[in-house]
This record gives structure tokens, sequence and C-alpha cells, in this order.
């Protein structure tokens, strides 16, 4: 028997400052974040900000919000306490972050690297590092007492985890020094101490890539050298940040062998980096009303189907068949989430039926995650 | 098929919003495109891992390898193609860069290019099924069709459109030239996009949105797939002729059965119409939309095998544009 993860005392314990939903892409993970953050508020009264990173602005549909820019706005609607979202606009951020490193004229030269552009608007693992950039920005101001943290959309949740660090990693390693050290005016020492690798790298990158490519990195580089030195450091910072127990971990998935093995997978990781997970939401599980197996509804149906084959009542039956059946191979799929991570408190939520695009939507999913009700109001 | 058929196309690119099973549509499309003595290749890029599951085979490498049969009697085969490897190929292809292009490898540079130049990565890897779709083996074409498993729809159009980024990144060099000649591909009728959504209002807007940025960057789209559509019959139904019902197919009709039997059948008809209206939704973007049923036991190769006959006979007169 697994274990039930409590959602409302995760919500309510006030040494919580920072919850953050992770899972592949279609569980669920953005309307997940947002029930949650808005319960937080109006069941536990905490002052709550809900961050999303998606693109497709779909927390803006459900919050009701045409434009989420890149400051926390006050949604409308919410009844008790206050709520909070917010839209992370990466390339603002990432220019936030220049801005304040660095005078007005040398930010502007880097704002107009062509370099720049590609790596603050289109570098894989940009936008992980500015939703940590942004959090750590949040968790600053002191402003709110929990933030609910909607992962990006990432090929994989491990890119969470890793993008910052490969990022900084890649802004402060030794290609970058190596490259840095080869723009006049520059420390010469560097390249004779990369010696011959520098220089077959550099033909052949010059020859394949075009030759401006590699100036235009050159000059970024520099110009970060004596902005921000320590970029690698910045992200190692938030990434411990996220160690602490102030912060909790959710696996969002869905009952599909990928999600659930990304599930797994994630876990496992989290456990190895120790980060506080609390526990794993099932979403978009099939909702079955009736007791009834499906071997006895198909059997019940093909008896009435030998007197009428229109039968309505067979037809009904079948229904009932399809769903169980569903719902037995969702729970088959699902059981390898508690085989592979037995101490993980879980909760499973059947799909509500309806699509989830406003507040109260939002407000049955948060009650149905917690147990109060099973199914919405069908008002 | 005569010089004046239209053209087929030969790259089917496979969509959707996660969640909709874009990745079981491309290997039942590529079952399906596996008919006599066809041989049909499946790629996945991004290092996913999503198509080897479906198949119940070990994980899929750089190299092609044999994955099945055809639906109809062809060959599919698998790959995962990689950025770093692509360009470790790239490099070897174009500068028989042997040990030199490991010793870069080491140092870390094949993982720097294909990071700093995020347009690179996907010049690479489209580069690659460019590579597969036009590549000859005695005589004859290495493949009838290469079917890949995309990225999903909110990145598919710049992953696809390569041109926009190497005319920025890279204006010269080989990587230049070689991109502009994968985007020719690319914006061919030898290519096609084909959309997989369900029928739920999220993922049929995101196939809404994903076909115009499609079309606005002038990528040739294919079919949209509606999938996972379930069928139950429309009947109407009181709770009392349902009690009648079940009492004379012996079973116990309470009223916690009866009550719950008739909110699923509710649901179940509010799903079919909610089907037919995004049905409509996406017949109004004027391309075929083809439906494949949900398999309740959820999909394996016997699924796969399944979907792939729902398919095949449709794969006739393809579109034109």
């Amino acid at each position: 028997m697994r274990t039930e993860l409590d959602i409302d005392a995760l919500l309510g314990d006030e040494g919580k400052h920072v919850i953050a939903c992770c899972g592949s892409g279609g569980v669920g993970k953005t309307t997940t974040a947002a029930a949650l953050a808005l319960r937080a508020a109006e069941a536990h009264g905490r002052r709550t900000v809900v961050l999303t990173i998606d693109p497709a602005r779909r927390l803006a549909q459900s919050l009701g919000m045409e434009a989420l820019d890149n400051t926390p706005r006050p949604v409308a609607g919410v009844r008790d306490g206050s709520l909070d979202a917010m839209m992370l606009d990466m390339k603002r951020t990432f220019d936030e972050v220049v801005a304040s490193h660095t005078s007005k004229d040398r930010a502007a030269e880097i704002f107009a690297n062509p370099f720049y552009q590609a790596v603050s608007s289109t570098f894989s693992g940009t936008q992980e590092y500015m939703a940590m950039e942004k959090l750590g920005q949040l968790r600053a101001t002191g402003r709110w007492d929990l933030i609910v943290l909607d992962t990006p959309p990432s090929r994989s949740a491990l890119d969470f985890l890793d993008a910052p660090a490969r990022l900084a990693r890649f802004l402060d390693g030794r290609i970058i020094r190596l490259l840095s050290a080869s723009t006049p005016g520059a420390r010469r020492s560097m390249l004779s101490l990369m010696g011959a690798s520098a220089a077959v790298f550099t033909r052949v990158f010059n020859k394949v890539l075009g030759g401006h490519l590699l100036t235009d990195v050159a000059e970024f580089t520099a110009s970060l050298e004596d902005t921000f030195g320590g970029f690698r450091k910045r992200a190692e910072a938030t990434f411990r940040a996220l160690q602490d127990d102030q912060t909790s971990f959710l696996v969002i998935a869905a009952p599909e062998p990928a999600a659930v093995g990304e599930a797994v997978y994630f876990t496992r990781r989290l456990t190895e980096e120790h980060m506080p997970l609390d526990g794993m939401i099932l979403n978009r599980l099939t909702p079955v009303d009736a007791d009834l197996s499906a071997e006895r509804a198909l059997g019940a149906a093909a008896q009435l189907e030998e007197a009428d084959p229109a039968d309505p009542v067979a037809a009904v039956l079948r229904t009932h068949a399809d769903l169980a059946r569903r719902r037995t191979a969702e729970e088959r799929v699902a059981a390898r989430y508690e085989a592979a991570c037995p101490k993980v408190p879980q909760r499973w939520l059947p799909s509500l039926g309806v699509e989830v695009v406003d507040l109260e939507d939002l407000r049955a999913f948060g009650a149905a995650a917690v147990g109060t009700q099973t199914r919405p109001d069908q008002t | 098929m005569t010089a004046s058929a239209l053209p087929v196309p030969r790259l089917h690119i496979v969509t959707g919003k996660g969640g909709t099973g874009k990745t079981s549509v491309a290997a039942a499309l590529a079952l399906a495109l596996a008919g006599p003595g066809r041989r049909v290749l499946l790629a996945e890029v991004e290092g996913r891992q999503g198509i080897a599951p479906l198949f119940g085979t070990a994980s899929l490498g750089y190299e092609e390898r044999h994955l099945a049969a055809g639906a109809g009697g062809g060959e599919v085969f698998g790959q995962s193609v990689g950025a770093d490897e692509a360009l470790l190929d790239y490099l070897t292809m174009f500068y028989r860069l042997g040990s030199a292009g490991r010793a870069l490898q080491k140092f870390g540079a094949i993982d720097f290019a294909t990071t700093i130049a995020p347009g690179l990565r996907d010049i690479l890897l489209t580069g690659k099924l460019k590579e597969a779709v036009s590549r000859t083996e005695s005589g004859r074409m290495a493949y009838d069709a290469v079917v890949l498993d995309a990225p999903p729809t909110g990145r598919v159009v710049k992953f696809l459109n390569v041109t926009v980024e190497s005319g920025r990144l890279a204006k010269t060099g080989p990587i230049g030239k070689h991109s502009r000649s994968v985007a020719r591909l690319l914006h061919s009728s030898q290519m096609a996009v084909h959309l997989v959504t369900t029928p739920a209002a999220m993922p049929v807007q995101e196939t809404v949105d994903a076909h115009r940025e499609l079309m606005a960057a002038d990528l040739p789209v294919g079919r949209i797939i509606l999938n996972k559509v379930t069928g139950a019959k429309p009947a109407e139904i009181t709770p009392d002729e349902l009690e009648a019902g079940l009492a004379s197919a012996g079973l116990v009709p309470d009223a916690a059965l009866v009550a719950g039997l008739m909110s699923e059948y509710e649901s179940a008809r509010a799903e079919i119409r909610a089907v037919d209206a995004y049905r409509d939704r996406l017949e109004q973007l004027g391309r075929r939309v083809e439906e494949l049923p949900l398999i309740p036991e959820g999909v394996d190769l016997s699924g796969l095998y399944q979907l792939a006959r729902e398919l095949t006979p449709r794969l006739g007169g393809q579109d034109a544009h």
C-alpha cells in the first residue's frame, strides 16, 4: 500500500517557502502548480506567488490573466489570502542580470552582440538558469510566504537540474577562457597554455562555423569577464538554495509509461542530489464511478446484445468496461513508480473530466488534490 | 508510381503537444509506410528514447538498426540522432578528421560548438535526416521514407526553421552552405509536418497555433491526426431503464451502481460531443483530419500495428500541399 501524500499539510507548512513542481511535458504540471498556489492562498492564508515558465501561456489562461509579464501581478477573484502570478520572460531576466552587474555603456555593448542575443533567447539551458535566477530574486524580496514554481517544459525533466550548471560551466569554462584569451588586449598566457589544442580548435571551428561567430563569442565573453566573473558561483548558490529544507519538490506524472519512467528517473536524481522531495502527484487517471469489473460488464453486455444488438444498456456497460480497462492499465503503469520509489508519498488524481480553465476549476482541482472531494461540482 | 504523380512526402515530421501520443503515431506511421519491399527509417532526436520502449527493444543509438517488420511486409529501422555524434560524423565526412575529431570531443569542443550555436544543433540534426532521406545504396534509395518523432509543437518550428538561425550565426563556411541545402528540403514537397492532437482544448489550441506558425514559416503541413478518440455508441437511456436492463442481465442494480454508470455514460457522451466540436475546429484548417482510436490497454507493439492498420488505407493520395 502506497503512502498517501498529505498536500494540505505541505501547503500549510510555515517552514516551506518554495514548492517546485517538476515532471515531463503534458502531465498537467502548470495546472497543478496553479491549483496548489491558489489553495495555499485561500485555504491556508499564505501570501503566495506562482512562477511559470510556459511559453504556451496556459497559466495565463487558467488565471484569467491576459498578459503575464516579468513581474508578479495579483490574481483577481481570489477569495481569501493573496495570490500573485508571473510568467518568466527569459530574455528580460537575462537583460536585468547583465544590467545590474555592469555599467550602462558596457551593458549596451553586450546587448548588441549577436551571440548574446542567441544565448539569451535560444540557448538550451538559459530558460532553466533564468528560472533559478528569478526564483532567487523573488525569495530575496521576502514579499511572499510561499513561491510555487512550475519548472520549464524541458525536453527532459532532468534539464531543470542540469542546465543551470551547464550554462554556468559554459560561460565560465576553459574554452570560453581560451577564446577570450585570443581577443586583442587579453592575456596571451592562456593561449600558450592550451597550445596546440587551441590551434586545432580555432582552425576547425572557424572553418566550419564561419569566422565571425567565434569573434562574436570571444567579444561577448571578454565583455562578460570583468562583469560577471562568478557566473558559475551564482548558479551553484541557487542550486544549493534548492537543497535546504525550506524547499519542497513535487514530482508530477501522468499514467503513461514515458511520464512514469521520467518521474522515476527524476526522483532518483533528486535523491542523489539531496534535494528535498516530498511526494509524487499522478494526474489524469481515467475516472471510474461505478464499482463493477470490466469482465462482468462485458459479460452482461454480451448477454443483452443477444436479444437486442442495439440495447442501450449494453452500450452503457461497454462504455464502463472501456473505462475500467483503461483505469486498470493506467494503474499498472503507475505501480511502476511505487515499485521503484517505495518511500515517496503519492497522490493519485482522476482527471476532472473538464478542462481546467478558470479559478473555479483550479479550486475544484485543489479540493480534489487534498481529497475533500473526489469529483468537481457538476454544476 | 508514374512521373506525373503528385510528389509524395518522403520525410514525415510528426509533432504534437506532450501527452498526445506523437511518438506512438510516428511509430505507427513508419509501420504503415513500410509496404511490400519498402524500407522506412524511424528516427528521434534529443535522446528521448521514446521509440525503443514502444517496440520493446534496447535503447536506440546513432547507428541505424532494424526495429520491426512493417505492417505491409516492408522493414522499419530505428535511430536516435544526437547532435554531438552528428557533428563528429559531419567533421569526419567533410574534413577527414579521424583522431583530431576525437581529441576535440575529449577537449569538450564538440559539446561547446553544439551548445554555443543553438541553431547549429538543429542544423546538424536535420542535416542528418536529410542525409538519410537522400542516401543511396547499391543503386537505390536507402530508405523509401523517413519518419521523425520530432520535438513537441511548441519547439518544432524553431527546430525546422534552420535558415533563420544559420543566417544569423553562420553566414559563411560549410555549415552555412549545408544548412541552406537542408532548408531547401524542409521547405519542399518532399517533406510534410503532421500534427498530432487529442480531443482536448489545450492540445487542439496548440495544434491550431502550430499550424499557423508552420504556414508563416513556409513549412509544408501534412495531416492532422486526432488521436485517442474513444468510441462510445450514443444512445438515450433513463436510470429506470438502466436499472431494469442491469437486472435482466443478472447484475444487482443498486442505486450507487446505476448512478455511477449513468454519470460515466453522460461524461462519455459529453466527450463525443466535444470530439465533434474539436474535429470541426481542426477541419477548418483545411487539412485532412485522420482519427485514431484510444487503445484502452495502452500502446505496445500490437497496439502500434493496430494503429498502423488504421493508417495504411489512408496513405494513398497524399495532399499536394
